[in-house]
């Protein structure tokens, strides 16, 4: 694994005025891999790719491509290319003529250069555009360009930062599996930023989930999503009721003031830990049969299930549920021993998993994109 | 409410055109009176363009405008790049301060203060005349350069703030990334700013007053001596000129943008 | 952290030499003129002098308020009217409007002159058609006439700008609440205009109060304005000591009423 390994961060800080960006951290990306940086804004994950770009120096700590520091290359002399945000295509230039840009940097033939450019185009489902002005471009067209500029330099790494961001759902869906694919062709390795869970969860071989400059796991998506570290991950991936417990032996926990059994093992006795439960994962039964009871506070629909706040002794509790429950309706729970993931206590524990303040608004506002501080 | 709207309307046009309705028609006069007209002719377009002076101001006024505008557009454009990447800070803000000031001082206080400057560094040099071209050319540079920063900065403030990193991510240097990828794309910004001090430059006279000598004269200085004594309709034949000058590059500049406009309009349909 | 850039922030250093010397030290020299006489000594003479030109600034004032509000009252309504037109004749409506500002000030003002003489061209229609003639050169009226006349677009153009970029769905909404064309105008149009209307005034008002031509040829040296006898320290007395106390108290007095404008500017705002 050692082996494959392109790019390095190793002990990497940044501090912008008196903002710790980045705190020693550290970081291998494997050759070929799909790898996404997740996080809410302002965790760092823009100015990792930024480091890696050449468009920040770090304060402190090596930067390593192809086993080589790179920390005093400037961006122009580095094989990597970056999709940015909002594009930053060339305005005055046409497609053609912003696709051909690096080549004609690089001082390539003419033939050459419409090789590459075709070639692009066709990659990125763009043919016959080459005259078009980029202001006449939808969104989702001006994405395609962007990507077939940076590529048609054929770096070994490219650089995403949030570029589905701009677009709506439907195409945002379409341009990840468009990504997804040509990243598969053509064999090089993606970094991606996002802070769209679903996101990072659909197209990545592996996760990188930051918070305030700090990684906080990395690990395939299923990895993430079935064993997060700590409450912090398992709230920003995928909604978890996250309750404190005590593990009172391997595979046996206390919380809710009912005893459960489950797979982890390896805890202290009565260690206290946090333990996480999927929304999805809890069966809702008639109260007497079931091992937790409660009330229905609030019952959204949602499509293909309804979503429900269930109070259990104070503690609001998120589950999903094909069936429909009135509020005030009195239910049991059945939570099965899988379903139940325990994780040791962390800074971020009582921080999240109780939805007694949930809206979906709050959702939408922390959303908003990451701007960089300087 | 309609038809008061358009009497309205054509009220205000009559009140402003008038002066120059009156003006245009008398340089055709046949008399020196701008009273009564005693005939058509041409003749005082004929002396117009046998007379030096007026014809030398013209040069004048020209090659200042040239020389300011372009002077103003550069120096005007760095400012800009240079303050833009300021962000917030005191040094910004003072420097913007001081932008504003030939904005909204009277312009007959910017022409007196730079007058004393003026006369003060000849003062301490023993330059005999120190006001001339160099003045002139320094002041309408200063007057300028307010209007291009101003015109300059918002278009740098909307490109893309990654278009020079882009560049320079496809293997640009930092400078030539600047020359091929932003500059380009404020160059509207600059054009106009260009044009806007080339027309202040061009229509100045409160300034150039004060810091003109008898050595350089523009044609707001000659048309105000003349019309400190009685004004001849040569006068008169030369604004008429200007006027139809101005009127046509307006004409042409106009159909040019409608082209433009239908041109994108073609290319997005 | 080490950034690049700072060789970009560099480029603004030539501008900012120039600033300082040629925007920021002549207000100096302003200063340091009014507080010395002719042999560069200290003196507060220039200052008491300046008691002597009260009247005259209160004049330029009131003159410039007067020929402020007229052209607030002529401009309002055209670009109101203006605005309302297809883009196309708004456009060169817009034009027309700018066009006299590119012909020289002092050749218009001239022209006036033309028109407004005893002998001159309104006489001689109203002697033709049997009425008095009327004297109208020379006097105050005159002298705001012409400034109304050279600035109007100035105040035309601000509010235009307001004005065409005002969403007239908000006007439908306030006409699909009930209120009749009237009300519109008064509690739509004038206070979402009130930007445009701030610096139309200012640009109108800054000129005539220190305006020195308009009022040497339409007044006929009866109605001498600041700017005048600025303009005489400067280039027929050569007292330059008096010229910049006087462009002094003139620069502060601007300074002041912009200040109140803005003040004004800030509180419409709240008003709406």
């Amino acid at each position: 694994m050692e082996n494959n390994v392109i790019i390095a961060l190793k002990n990497i800080s940044v501090t912008f005025g008196d903002n710790n960006v980045l705190k020693d951290l550290n970081l291998n990306i494997r050759d070929k891999e799909f790898i996404t940086l997740l996080g809410p804004s302002g965790c760092g994950k823009t100015t990792t790719l930024r480091i890696i770009a050449g468009f920040v120096n770090p304060d402190e700590g090596e930067v390593i491509f192809d086993g080589k520091k790179i920390n005093d290359i400037p961006p122009h002399k580095r094989q990597l290319n970056t999709i940015f945000q909002r594009y930053a295509l060339f305005p005055h230039l046409n497609v053609y003529e912003n696709i051909a840009f690096g080549l004609r940097i690089r001082k390539q033939s003419e033939k050459q250069i419409k090789e590459t450019v075709e070639e692009m185009l066709e990659l990125v489902n763009l043919k016959g555009f080459n005259k078009r002005n980029i202001t006449s471009l939808s969104g989702g067209q001006q994405q395609r360009v962007a990507i077939a500029r940076a590529l048609a330099v054929k770096p070994r790494v490219l650089l995403l930062d949030e570029p589905l961001g701009a677009l709506d759902l439907k195409l945002r869906k379409d341009m990840q599996v468009e990504l997804k694919n040509i990243q598969q062709r053509l064999g090089i390795t993606f970094i991606y930023v996002t802070h769209d869970q679903e996101e990072a969860l659909s197209m990545s071989d592996t996760v990188v989930v930051m918070d305030s400059g700090v990684i906080q796991q990395i690990g395939t998506p299923i990895d993430i999503y079935n064993e997060p570290r700590n409450a912090f991950v398992a709230d920003f991936i995928g909604e978890s009721n996250i309750i404190d417990g005590v593990m009172i032996d391997d595979c046996l926990v206390d919380f809710s003031g009912h005893r459960f059994v489950c797979l982890d093992k390896g805890f202290d006795k009565n260690e206290a830990v946090d333990v996480v439960v999927r929304p999805e994962d809890v069966d809702v039964t008639e109260p007497e049969k079931g091992m937790l009871r409660g009330t229905v506070t609030s019952v959204t629909f949602k499509g293909v299930h309804f979503e429900i706040i269930v109070d259990i002794g104070g503690f609001k509790w998120m589950i999903q549920t094909t069936d429909y429950h009135p509020e005030g309706a009195n239910i049991g729970l059945y939570i099965e021993p899988d379903a139940i993931h325990i994780m040791k206590k962390s800074e971020y524990s009582g921080m999240f998993g109780d939805y007694s303040s949930f809206s979906e608004e709050f959702d939408e506002l922390s959303e908003i994109d990451e701007e960089e501080e300087e | 409410m309609k038809t008061l709207s358009k009497i309205y309307v054509a009220l205000v046009f009559i009140f402003l055109y008038a002066p120059i309705a009156v003006l245009i028609v008398f340089s055709f006069n046949d008399s020196t009176s701008t009273v009564v007209m005693s005939g058509f002719s041409l003749r005082w377009y004929k002396i117009l363009l046998a007379d030096g002076t007026t014809l030398k101001a013209v040069y004048n006024t020209l090659i200042l405008a040239v020389c300011s505008s372009v002077i103003s557009t550069v120096l005007g454009t760095a400012a800009s790049i240079g303050i833009e990447k300021y962000k917030k800070s005191i040094f910004r803000s003072s420097v913007m301060a001081a932008t504003n000031v030939p904005m909204m001082n009277p312009e007959i206080v910017t022409g007196v203060s730079m007058m004393l400057l003026f006369v003060f560094i000849g003062r301490a040099l023993r330059i005999e005349s120190v006001l001339g071209f160099a003045t002139i050319l320094i002041a309408h540079i200063t007057f300028s350069l307010p209007y291009v920063i101003l015109t300059v900065l918002p278009k740098l403030r909307q490109t893309d703030k990654n278009l020079a990193e882009a560049a320079q991510d496809l293997g640009c240097k930092p400078v030539s990334a600047f020359f091929k990828v932003v500059l380009p794309a404020i160059m509207p910004g600059i054009v106009t700013g260009m044009i806007m001090a080339f027309t202040l430059s061009l229509d100045d006279f409160i300034i150039t007053y004060f810091t003109s000598g008898p050595g350089f004269q523009t044609l707001p200085i000659v048309i105000f001596s003349m019309t400190k004594k009685r004004v001849k309709p040569d006068m008169y034949a030369l604004s008429a000129l200007i006027f139809l000058s101005i009127l046509i590059l307006l004409i042409l500049y106009n159909i040019a943008q409608v082209k433009s406009e239908e041109k994108i309009k073609k290319k997005r349909g | 952290m080490r950034r690049s850039g700072t060789g970009a922030k560099l480029i603004s250093v030539p501008y900012v030499v120039w600033a300082a010397l040629f925007i920021i030290a002549p207000l100096f020299f302003v200063v340091y003129y009014s507080f010395t006489n002719a042999a560069g000594q200290f003196t507060l003479d220039n200052i008491h002098l300046l008691t002597k030109y009260i009247p005259t600034f209160l004049r330029s004032i009131w003159f410039g308020i007067v020929a402020t509000l007229i052209c607030l009252l002529i401009a309002f309504p055209t670009a109101y009217i203006i605005s309302q037109k297809s883009d196309k004749i708004q456009r060169t409506m817009i034009l027309l409007v700018m066009l006299p500002m590119w012909m020289s000030f002092l050749i218009r003002t001239y022209s006036w002159m033309a028109i407004l003489q005893d002998t001159g061209l309104i006489n001689s229609f109203l002697v033709k058609i049997g009425i008095d003639p009327v004297h109208m050169i020379n006097t105050g009226g005159a002298v705001i006439l012409g400034m109304v006349y050279n600035f109007l677009p100035y105040m035309i153009m601000p509010i235009y700008s307001v004005m065409a970029k005002l969403d007239f769905s908000m006007v439908e909404a306030a006409q699909d609440l009930g209120s009749n064309r009237i009300n519109v105008i008064r509690r739509c149009i004038i206070p979402m205009s009130i930007p445009g209307v701030i610096s139309g005034i200012t640009m109108v008002f800054v000129p005539s109060v220190s305006t020195f031509y308009i009022s040497q040829k339409l007044g006929g040296g009866s109605f001498d304005l600041i700017g005048d006898v600025i303009e005489r320290q400067f280039q027929q007395s050569y007292n330059y000591n008096l010229g910049a106390s006087l462009s002094l108290v003139l620069m502060i007095l601007i300074l002041l009423s912009m200040a109140v404008m803005n003040h004004f500017s800030d509180e419409g705002e709240m008003v709406i």
